[in-house]
């Protein structure tokens, strides 16, 4: 595992996190969130993971963040900025890093290195999905089944109701 | 310096408090839907990492379980937003701090 690999790859996700968190405008928060997900990515991929790596592309940044920008083009009138800040969420945050980091640093046999696997292919990924997760493939796509048909009732147009306009 | 679990959990660590700082202190209802999904990804990589460092079984449980907790954010995404859409149809704000009919 390559060590320069890993610190450019974490500063970029963590950046683009933060930007993703603090930015005012919400299309560049947008973006960042696209390439903080290009990041969590990359760490799959460095990880051994690479299926789980193009899955997470494909679904966050083909997917997941084309509609969070339908939905701020959508909701457009609203405010195209958003100045207010909770700062009391800012030390809540810092509270749960520290314990964390605190956890984690206590935390013995965390500091070996990563053993030799041999690499993970998408035909085992595949056989295990179709033998020993079937229900829990099958409760997926069920529940992705019902996300789907969800989605669509709530945004389906509502006829002769009113706008409450909150003042 | 070979990357070791510690930093990978200290990474993941880091990304799930910047979710929650997202989801707690912004007031507008996307910004928590990133904040929410940036906390989901953090979880995942513990879930790679682990699965990477620990002892070597003959089913991939760190991946899989990595797999399917993307198809249900995948799911929650979708009805997160549509839920937004919904209710700025609704209230014509997005602003969560303006949605308070039900308060007492």
């Amino acid at each position: 595992m390559n060590s320069a690999a890993f610190v450019v790859i974490a500063i970029l996700t963590l950046a683009a996190a933060v930007a993703a968190a603090t930015l005012q405008k919400l299309m560049h928060a947008a973006l960042c969130f696209a390439v903080a997900f290009v990041g969590v990515a990359a760490f799959f991929f460095l990880l051994g993971a690479e299926f789980v790596g193009l899955v997470l592309v494909f679904v966050y940044i083909g997917a997941v963040a084309v509609l969070i920008v339908f939905t701020i083009l959508l909701t457009r009138r609203d405010l195209e900025k958003d100045r207010s800040f909770n700062w009391s969420g800012v030390v809540i945050a810092i509270a749960v890093f520290g314990g964390l980091l605190w956890a984690i640093c206590k935390t013995q046999m965390l500091s070996s290195s990563a053993p030799q696997i041999q690499p993970l292919t998408v035909k085992h990924i595949g056989a295990v999905l179709m033998t020993d997760y079937v229900w829990p493939l099958q409760c997926v796509g069920l529940l992705l089944t019902a996300a789907l048909i969800g989605a669509l009732v709530l945004v389906m147009e509502e006829k002769n109701s009113k706008s409450y306009r909150v003042e | 310096m070979i990357p070791t679990l510690q930093i990978f959990l200290i990474v993941s660590a880091t990304l799930f408090c910047i979710g929650l700082l997202a989801a707690l202190s912004r007031r507008h209802a996307i910004f928590i839907l990133i904040g929410i999904e940036m906390m989901l990804a953090a979880a995942n990589l513990n879930f790679i990492a682990f699965w990477r460092f620990g002892p070597q079984s003959q089913q991939p449980i760190g991946v899989m379980i990595a797999i399917f907790s993307i198809a249900i954010a995948a799911a929650e995404a979708a009805v997160g937003l549509a839920m937004v859409i919904a209710v700025y149809r609704h209230y014509r704000t997005t602003n969560v701090d303006q949605l308070d009919q039900l308060k007492g």
